[in-house]
């Protein structure tokens, strides 16, 4: 106890200042940690709050990396040495635990407790939910205390996230499990795919960061498009369904120019249309399952019955050619059966492959393609053109086409196959 | 319950669970109509209602969280999810807490613990939800600022707007401590955005850097090899660098940071959906605000400028973009009382695509 008694709180007038007002405050959390009598993190969180004064007094970091892992992995930690140690002894080492969550970040009010003990058994007592790759954070640890924290919640059916060049945690939104505009089973898909790949996981070997998320509808609740490599975003092919009795009550609620201004007119392909007795009428052909509609008159309208996921390759956030979002490489592939399933794995697999072999280091899958032309890409990974890949075709005439005929003559060939085959 | 662990002297090889099983952790009522609902309503801000097509139901109540969790908070959560609830959390993309339950009589119990802990019961809905969150000078390597402080900052100036829902649409907004954008697009997006070249330690570059990589990182190729002071080091074209910050991750006597060169730069009109419109990038609006620790005023109050502005002007359902989309980028930056400058107009690869090809003006 002499420890806590002499030990010197830090003064924090800036962190302070971070406690007033109606949202819950990160600083409170951090005091209490600093203040909680005879455990062992009180004295780290002391200088972790030390620390964090320092840099808003400054307004710079003083964290730096390092290499810290676990017994028979190479990520999952993300190592943190204070460059003040002198000044905050005590939060030198500050390394983080990047952990899988459930698939759609389900949890128990009892393994929630069981982690809190675990972290404060063998951490700082602070936790994130979730980070943005989607990882539980277990922040704030000892180099000697990375191992004894990852096997305790290795204990308990938790296993690390990546980090690094590596397939990285994945996330899959609520989907099935509370929501009616999910188009697939995406806790199914989210675990097949990265449970297939984990060594690509926890031994990275990529060239870059490879990200995978799911969601179950056009509305991509995970943001998917602009933050995944291989983007699953759920989708229907067949017919909306309507309910008409549904759809006068909600003119009837709404009032006439509300439908028209609010629904019909924010159509992005002016697909639907108002009858004259209140009933709604959809052009299927030009929809393209953007969800306005269906958000908007959630009882009235639905998705269809064949149901599966277009996937979009290559997002990303800036470095270094800029931002770029997944763009449409599989326009539909079925989730239905455990087959549809183990096709999007194989998907996933061709193209980590194709990453893998083919991107420079430090190269994003965006880049890479960018870098090489759609074309080449699909070509690789062995699918076939397709018109719903392209904003419009190439307006510049700057290419080779003599093949042109050839590869006109296998479209046509495809298209009699797909024909016959419905 | 861990301690036996603990005593191991060697370290064990792993389990390789991957991702967990969630069915175990979920609401049974939620297991039982997997893959089955029919549809949900909000019965008031903050509370969802799904139904499904066998007709049960199940409620959910969303609080606002500081993210950065104390254990201490955690049990809090627990015990509201033990004693009112059914012992049944998950959490969103950004970062509320759900509180699920079998029966609405259960609702107001929830609600009425949760404003006396002191969570924001909302973020249904056309509100704005929580701000995502990066890591900032609280755990980042690199960080310009702190994501916690600014979300803390800018939450508490919406809080009215998180708990109810007269947004016209929803919104998202986002922070990023440094130019790599790790908060991701939003309707706003607040984000540091560098105003000068790096300061560079010329002592550590040859022991720190791996210098070629460091070359080879920078997008604008303003970096090269150099003897300084008779050592190997780096140095920058100071005409062509664009101060992104790129090189300062790996090689830190690249110094980015700085006084007089981390600024907050807000961008507007990110959008993930692919609803009515296509998903969209945010566009920069306001750059060189000051990086003012600890409450980020001037972010704020330009923050304020725009959500009103598009709350006042926007209609129903029009998010962020799609509402500047219809008035045009004169009325925002009149509406908003923000200038447009030369920097606003776009000098990266394909910037002539965001000119306007067009006689469409607005006047």
């Amino acid at each position: 106890m002499s420890a806590e008694e002499t030990r010197k709180v830090h003064s924090t007038p800036n962190l302070d200042q971070l406690e007033d007002g109606p949202w819950p405050s990160f600083v409170t959390g951090l005091k209490r940690l600093r203040d909680s009598k005879g455990k062992k993190y009180a004295g780290m969180m002391n200088d972790l709050l030390g620390q964090l004064e320092h840099s808003y007094t400054n307004r710079l970091g003083y964290w730096k990396g390092g290499t810290v892992s676990v017994f028979g992995y190479g990520g999952g930690i993300i190592p943190r040495f204070s460059e003040v140690a002198d000044k905050f002894p005590e939060s030198k080492e500050f390394h983080t635990l990047r952990v899988q969550p459930p698939a759609g970040l389900h949890y128990t009010t009892d393994i929630l407790r069981q982690m809190c003990d675990i972290w404060e058994e063998h951490g700082s007592g602070l936790i994130a939910f979730h980070g943005q790759s989607g990882d539980i954070m277990f922040q704030g640890t000892s180099t000697e205390n990375t191992q004894r924290a990852f096997d305790a919640l290795n204990d308990i059916g938790f296993d690390l996230g990546g980090a690094g060049p590596a397939l990285r945690t994945s996330m899959s939104c609520v989907g099935h499990a509370r929501c009616e505009v999910s188009m697939y089973d995406e806790i199914k898909a989210h675990r097949s795919v990265i449970n297939e790949f984990l060594d690509e996981m926890h031994r990275p070997a990529f060239p870059y960061k490879f990200k995978f998320k799911f969601s179950g509808c056009p509305n991509d609740c995970v943001n998917a498009i602009h933050r995944a490599d291989f983007a699953v975003i759920g989708t229907w092919k067949d017919d909306m369904k309507v309910d008409q009795d549904e759809v006068k009550a909600y003119v009837g609620e709404v009032g006439r120019k509300y439908m028209i201004d609010s629904v019909i007119s924010m159509c992005p392909t002016r697909a639907l249309s108002l009858n004259d007795d209140d009933t709604l009428e959809v052009d299927n052909k030009s929809c393209v399952r953007c969800m306005h509609c269906l958000n908007v008159m959630k009882k009235a309208l639905s998705p269809g019955d064949e149901r599966g996921a277009s996937i979009l390759i290559g997002g990303k956030r800036s470095l270094k050619v800029g931002d770029l979002m997944g763009t449409v490489v599989i326009p539909f592939l079925p989730l239905d059966t455990d087959e549809d399933y183990e096709n999007l794995v194989e998907l996933a697999r061709t193209v980590m492959e194709f990453f893998a072999e083919n991107a420079l280091e430090h190269e994003r899958i965006g880049e890479t393609i960018d870098r090489i032309g759609m074309p080449a890409f699909l070509e690789a990974i062995g699918v076939n053109p397709d018109p719903n890949m392209v904003k419009h075709p190439r307006t510049s005439s700057y290419v080779r086409t003599d093949d042109f005929t050839e590869e006109a003559e296998k479209y046509f060939e495809r298209k009699a196959r797909t024909e016959a085959a419905e | 319950m861990t301690e036996a662990k603990v005593a191991t002297k060697k370290p064990r090889l792993p389990d390789e669970h991957g991702v967990p099983d969630p069915f175990q952790y979920m609401h049974p009522v939620m297991k039982k109509n997997y893959g089955n609902w029919a549809y949900h309503d909000r019965p008031r801000p903050g509370v969802l209602h799904h139904v499904s097509k066998s007709g049960d139901e199940i409620w959910t109540v969303r609080a606002g969280t500081q993210r950065q969790m104390d254990v201490y908070t955690i049990r809090d959560l627990c015990d509201i999810a033990d004693t009112q609830g059914d012992g049944f959390v998950r959490f969103t993309t950004r970062s509320n807490i759900e509180f699920m339950v079998g029966s609405f009589e259960k609702v107001p119990a929830i609600i009425k613990a949760l404003g006396e802990k002191g969570y924001p019961v909302g973020g249904t809905g056309n509100s704005v939800s929580m701000i995502s969150h990066t890591q900032g000078w609280l755990h980042c390597d690199i960080p310009g600022t702190d994501a916690s402080g600014v979300v803390k900052s800018l939450m508490d100036m919406m809080h009215e707007e998180f708990i109810k829902e007269e947004m016209p649409n929803r919104v998202r907004i986002t922070t990023s401590c440094c130019q790599i954008n790790c908060g991701g697009q939003g309707d706003i997006a607040i984000n540091v955005q560098y105003t000068k070249p790096p300061k560079i330690n010329h002592d550590l570059v040859a022991n720190v850097c791996e210098r070629p990589a460091v070359v080879a990182r920078c997008p604008v190729a303003a970096i090269r090899p150099a003897i300084v002071n008779g050592k190997p080091s780096l140095e920058v074209d100071e005409q062509k660098c664009v101060c992104c910050g790129a090189c300062y991750p790996p090689c830190p006597p690249m110094q980015i940071n700085g006084a007089d060169s981390t600024k907050i730069a807000v961008w507007v009109g990110g959008k993930h959906s692919n609803a009515r419109s296509k998903p969209a990038f945010h566009k920069l609006v306001v750059a060189n605000l000051p990086n003012n620790a600890p409450r980020w005023p001037e972010v704020a109050e330009v923050v304020r400028k725009i959500l009103y502005a598009y709350k006042d002007n926007a209609k129903d359902w029009e998010r962020m973009g799609e509402w500047i989309e219809r008035i045009g980028w004169p009325r925002f930056f009149e509406l908003t009382g923000l200038a447009f400058t030369k920097h606003h107009i776009d000098t990266w690869t394909g910037s002539r695509h965001n000119m306007n090809m067009s006689t469409h003006i607005h006047f």
